[in-house]
Order: C-alpha cells, then sequence, then structure tokens
C-alpha cells in the first residue's frame, strides 16, 4: 500500500443543488474589482459629493441662519442627478469588460459548460455592476436621508414628503437598470472592453448632444428621447414632482422599449458557441 | 446497442449549423473508461462533446449523458460532467487557484471546499508550484493542464477532453496522457483527438467519426485485430490499375505511396490472392511483409483512405 497516493483522488464532500449560481459570479466579479486601487479610488470620490451634502445638511437642520441649506425633494433630486457623472465613470470602468473580457479569453464556453444557464451569466454580470451603481447612488441617497432624520431629531421631513423614499428607490432602481443593461448589452457586441467602453460613452455622451442640439434647433422637445439618459431625466423629474418636457408614458415607454433592444442583444450574443450560418 | 452501463448514448442524432449538417444519424454508445473519439479535422468531434453538454441543440435524436435527456436536464448532467474545451480559455484577472476554485463553486462546491480541492487538482495536473500565477501568464502546456484541473475540479463522473494534448512538447504530452490515463481508472473518459498515438495510448475503445457519421467504433484491440490482416507491399508496374484491381476483390489498400504500401486482407480471403491479382495485371511484388495492425491501419479502413 502506498504511503501516500499520488493518483486521482475523488471528492467525498458537500455538493449544493439548484440552478441559482449567478451570486456566485457576482461575488467573483465585485471581489475582482475592489482589488483594483483606482476603482477604489474612483468609488471614494463618488461619494464626495455625499460628504458634502452631508455637511449641508447638518448645517441647514442645526443652524437656524443657515436654513436656506435646509433640505427639500430638490436636494435629493439634485444629488441624483449629480450622481450621473459617477454612474457614467463606473458604468464603463466596471461595466465594459464584463462580458467583452470573456470573449476575448473564451471563457463564455467555460462558463455555460458548468451548470448554469444563460440567465445565471447575465444576472451574475448584471448583478456585478448593479451593485456598485446602486452604491452610488440609492445608498448615499437613502442614508442622506437618515441623516437628515438624525440631525433633526425626528420624522417631521418624511412624513411631510411621502413620496420622497419612492421617488429615490425608483430613479436609483431607474438610473442603475438602465445604464447596466445598456452596458452588458454593449459589452456583448466586441471582444474589447475599451471598444464597448467607446460604445458606452457614445450612446451617452454623442445622443444627448445630439439630441439637445436638434431640440434647439427645432424647438420640438421630443428629441429628448434620443438620449437614454434624457429620457431618464424625464422619467425622474415627474417623479419629483417636477413638470417633464414630454408626457412621462412616452419616456417610460422608451425606455422599456431600450431595455427589450438590451435583452434582445444579450439573448442573442451570450452563446456558448457562435454559429455562422 | 449495449446502453445499460454507457455513460454516453446518442440515438439517431444530427446536429446541423444552418444548413452544413455536422453529425447525421449518429447512433452509438460509448462505454464506461478510456473512448479515444477520432476523425479528421471537420469530422464532428468537437460538435459532439458540445451537443452532449447542451450547448448545440440537435435537430433529431436522443441523447443521454450518465443517464439524463440531454435535452431534459443540460443542467444536471453539467454538474456531474467536466468539460476540457479546445481553445485557450481562461476568466480574465485571475490567478490559477482562484480561477479552479471558483469553476468548482460554479459547479455546486462551497466556498472552503472549491478552494481545498482547486489546490489538491492543480497539484495533481503539475501546476502546483505555479498555482499563485495569473493564468494568462501561463504557457500553452501549462493553460492544457489548467483546463484539466478546472474539469475535475468538481469530481466529474465523464470528462469531456477536446484535443488535450495540442500545442503541448513531447514530454508535456507524455504527462498528460498518463494523467488522463489515471484519472479513466477511476471515472469514464472521452478523449476526442486526431492524433491517433495519443487514443492508442490513453484509450480501450475508440468511436470513429467521418464527415458528421460513425465510420466504426469498438475496443481497439478487436478493430486492430478485426476481419482484416495487413501486409506491406512495394510492386513495380501499374500502381493505379493494381490499386484499382485489389479493390474490386475486396481488398483496401492505403493508396498508392510511392514506395511501401499497406493492404488490409480480409479474414475471409487468402493472402496468396495478392499475388494472382499482381500476375493478373503483369505487376512485380518487389517486397512482402506480414505487418501488425495498428491503429492508423483502423483509422484508414474507417475512412475509406
Amino acid at each position: 500500500m502506498p504511503i501516500h497516493d499520488q493518483g486521482y483522488r475523488r471528492y467525498a464532500g458537500e455538493r449544493r443543488g439548484g440552478d441559482r449560481r449567478w451570486p456566485v459570479i457576482a461575488r467573483a466579479g465585485i471581489i475582482e474589482r475592489l482589488r483594483e486601487r483606482r476603482f477604489l479610488a474612483l468609488l471614494l470620490v463618488a461619494w464626495l459629493l455625499f460628504a458634502v451634502r452631508a455637511v449641508q445638511l447638518y448645517v441647514g437642520t442645526t443652524i437656524v441662519r443657515a436654513s436656506f441649506f435646509a433640505p427639500s425633494e430638490e436636494t435629493f433630486h439634485s444629488f441624483l442627478n449629480q450622481q450621473r457623472l459617477f454612474v457614467f465613470f463606473i458604468t464603463i470602468y466596471a461595466g465594459a469588460g464584463l462580458i467583452a473580457s470573456d470573449r476575448q479569453a473564451n471563457a463564455l464556453q467555460l462558463y455555460l459548460s458548468k451548470p448554469i444557464t444563460r440567465h445565471d451569466y447575465i444576472a451574475g454580470k448584471l448583478a456585478t455592476l448593479a451593485a456598485f451603481l446602486i452604491a452610488v447612488t440609492w445608498v448615499p441617497a437613502m442614508m442622506l436621508l437618515a441623516l437628515q432624520v438624525l440631525f433633526s431629531g425626528s420624522l417631521d421631513f418624511v412624513s411631510s414628503h411621502p413620496r420622497l423614499v419612492p421617488a429615490i428607490t425608483i430613479t436609483s432602481v431607474l438610473q442603475v437598470a438602465l445604464a447596466s443593461m445598456t452596458m452588458l448589452a454593449l459589452s456583448s457586441l466586441s471582444r474589447s472592453r475599451r471598444f464597448a467602453a467607446m460604445l458606452y460613452a457614445l450612446v451617452t455622451i454623442f445622443a444627448g448632444a445630439v439630441g439637445g442640439v436638434l431640440q434647439t434647433a427645432t424647438g420640438a422637445a421630443g428629441w429628448v428621447l434620443l438620449s437614454p439618459q434624457n429620457t431618464l431625466r424625464v422619467v425622474t423629474d415627474a417623479l419629483f414632482g417636477i413638470e417633464p418636457e414630454i408626457p412621462v408614458t412616452i419616456a417610460l415607454f422608451a425606455i422599456v422599449a431600450l431595455m427589450t433592444v438590451c435583452i434582445a442583444v444579450l439573448e442573442r450574443r451570450v452563446r456558448a458557441v457562435d454559429v455562422v450560418a | 446497442m449495449n446502453s445499460d452501463r454507457s455513460p454516453v448514448v446518442l440515438e439517431n442524432v444530427t446536429v446541423s449549423y444552418g444548413s452544413h449538417p455536422a453529425l447525421r444519424d449518429v447512433s452509438v454508445a460509448f462505454p464506461e473508461g478510456a473512448v479515444g473519439l477520432l476523425g479528421p479535422n471537420g469530422a464532428g468531434k468537437s460538435t459532439l462533446i458540445k451537443a452532449l453538454l447542451g450547448l448545440l441543440r440537435p435537430a433529431g435524436g436522443v441523447m443521454h449523458v450518465l443517464g439524463h435527456d440531454v435535452a431534459k436536464s443540460p443542467l444536471a448532467i453539467r454538474a456531474r460532467v467536466g468539460y476540457m474545451p479546445e481553445t485557450d480559455t481562461h476568466i480574465p484577472g485571475m490567478n490559477a487557484v482562484a480561477f479552479v476554485a471558483y469553476c468548482g463553486e460554479l459547479c455546486g462546491l462551497p466556498q472552503a471546499d472549491a478552494m481545498q480541492r482547486a489546490h489538491e487538482v492543480l497539484f495533481y495536473v503539475g501546476l502546483g508550484e505555479a498555482r499563485y500565477r495569473n493564468v494568462e501568464t501561463y504557457s500553452t502546456g501549462m493553460k492544457q493542464r489548467i483546463k484539466l484541473a478546472q474539469a475535475l475540479v468538481h469530481d466529474p463522473d465523464l470528462l469531456l477532453l477536446d484535443e488535450p494534448t495540442n500545442g503541448m512538447d513531447p514530454k508535456g504530452r507524455d504527462e498528460m496522457l498518463a494523467l488522463i490515463r489515471d484519472i479513466a481508472d477511476r471515472i469514464s473518459v472521452i478523449l476526442s483527438s486526431h492524433v491517433l498515438p495519443d487514443v492508442e495510448f490513453a484509450c480501450d475503445h475508440v468511436v470513429v467519426l467521418h464527415k458528421g457519421v460513425v465510420a466504426t467504433h469498438g475496443p481497439i484491440a478487436a478493430l486492430k485485430g478485426d476481419s482484416a490482416r495487413v501486409f506491406e507491399l512495394r510492386v513495380k508496374g501499374d500502381e493505379t490499375q493494381f490499386v484499382v484491381a485489389l479493390r474490386d476483390v475486396g481488398i483496401e489498400s492505403d493508396g498508392e505511396s510511392g514506395d511501401v504500401m499497406r493492404v488490409f486482407v480480409p479474414a475471409d480471403r487468402p493472402a496468396r490472392l495478392l499475388f494472382e491479382v499482381a500476375a493478373r495485371h503483369g505487376v512485380q511484388v518487389r517486397h512482402f511483409r506480414a505487418s501488425v495492425p495498428s491503429l492508423e491501419d483502423v483509422f484508414a479502413r474507417a475512412l475509406g483512405d
């Protein structure tokens, strides 16, 4: 009998059943990203505005003479609008390579040869990006609200603005979902993360600029639909009680249509085997 | 078809890429142990493996892997099957041990077990010292080994290996084949390759695919000794006419090599027939020697070359 068998040894431990493996993909993606110092720095910068707003809230609620700093619905609306810049950068940094890099490394066939579905894979990748985006939108906005309650010592502000929590939540969810889905779909179109990043920048910045120019030139508010970000702003404005430029139902329909296109792209591009017929 | 203990059974399976059929009405049962899946490039080997994993949907037919219907339970199959793809593949940005552990977790192993098993498997395939290196920095041979490691980490009941020795140096190739031989003592292995000596070394059975159909299958020993004796022959005269004449009397050859040709004389024909055909066509036999059948002969006969 050998002292130490160096042959293949079987595994006798536990195996988890079930088909829900997307959290494993999401966790690995998040950990991998958090190992990068540049990305951590970006996350930190994205929270700077929160710190400024927190100070503003403290001053506005505790110092009577600084009551012009007192929070309103607009405080949270403008905070979420300002966070869009960081949503853009984080989406590019953490999202461009999510599928493109896997395609470049032929990892898709590896993933899909394991007991995971294409939907698990997409959900895992989506959750990776969504987690970071929620961390710079919904989380700081809700923390600002919590700080307001803490500084003022009462729930008066929250109870007098009942639509604030749903508005923050829906705005954040829409912002995160739109950015994640668009980036993921664009990432699936290429084997290069740089190309995917350029496509996203094109969709976000260029479409917004062209829409703005056309809107100014023609005076037709409908050009706002050319840019996903401006379309989202229409919905956000409506949620915070600001009169939108175009009917909110049209903007919502445009967002749903864009997400449907993204899902169709992902459905077509995320395959273990590329069949060129 | 004896399929009671077969880990893989195919019945009338057809797989097409658009209008091009890659597998045509394939029916075969793979026995337990190491089975070689042989065939020239484009024969349908990789397609067959991908279809077994449920990555390609067949246009017709039924496939069973480890008792599961591939069409109905692809996830249950993938949980018990290890797949080593032909192409270079890895998860970007991970070192070897993280990559293999991640693959284990994707297959359902708890996090701690997956990590422990990853270390074990990496030592087993000979990457113990390099396990903390990023996979992207690995040599071709190391990449082949890590692909084997990720296929083994969850301890599958069936291992599908697609060209596992591609790009490896002779020493690495021998070590890889020795690993496959060792693994096949414990779990079933299907080794897809076009390198005949690899299959002959590592496998007991073989399935030969050609142009999307099963050309022949069975135990290698039986196929080699089956139905034909092999002779080496050198002739002077009109070789083309001689080869055609041999074919007319049911004797196959490996074609006109310009020097020594190998001819396969069916068991029910006397070897003397070779000389009779030669005499009839005015061809001189300058060299005649009985030879040992090899897998190459099985392959050549199956492909009808």
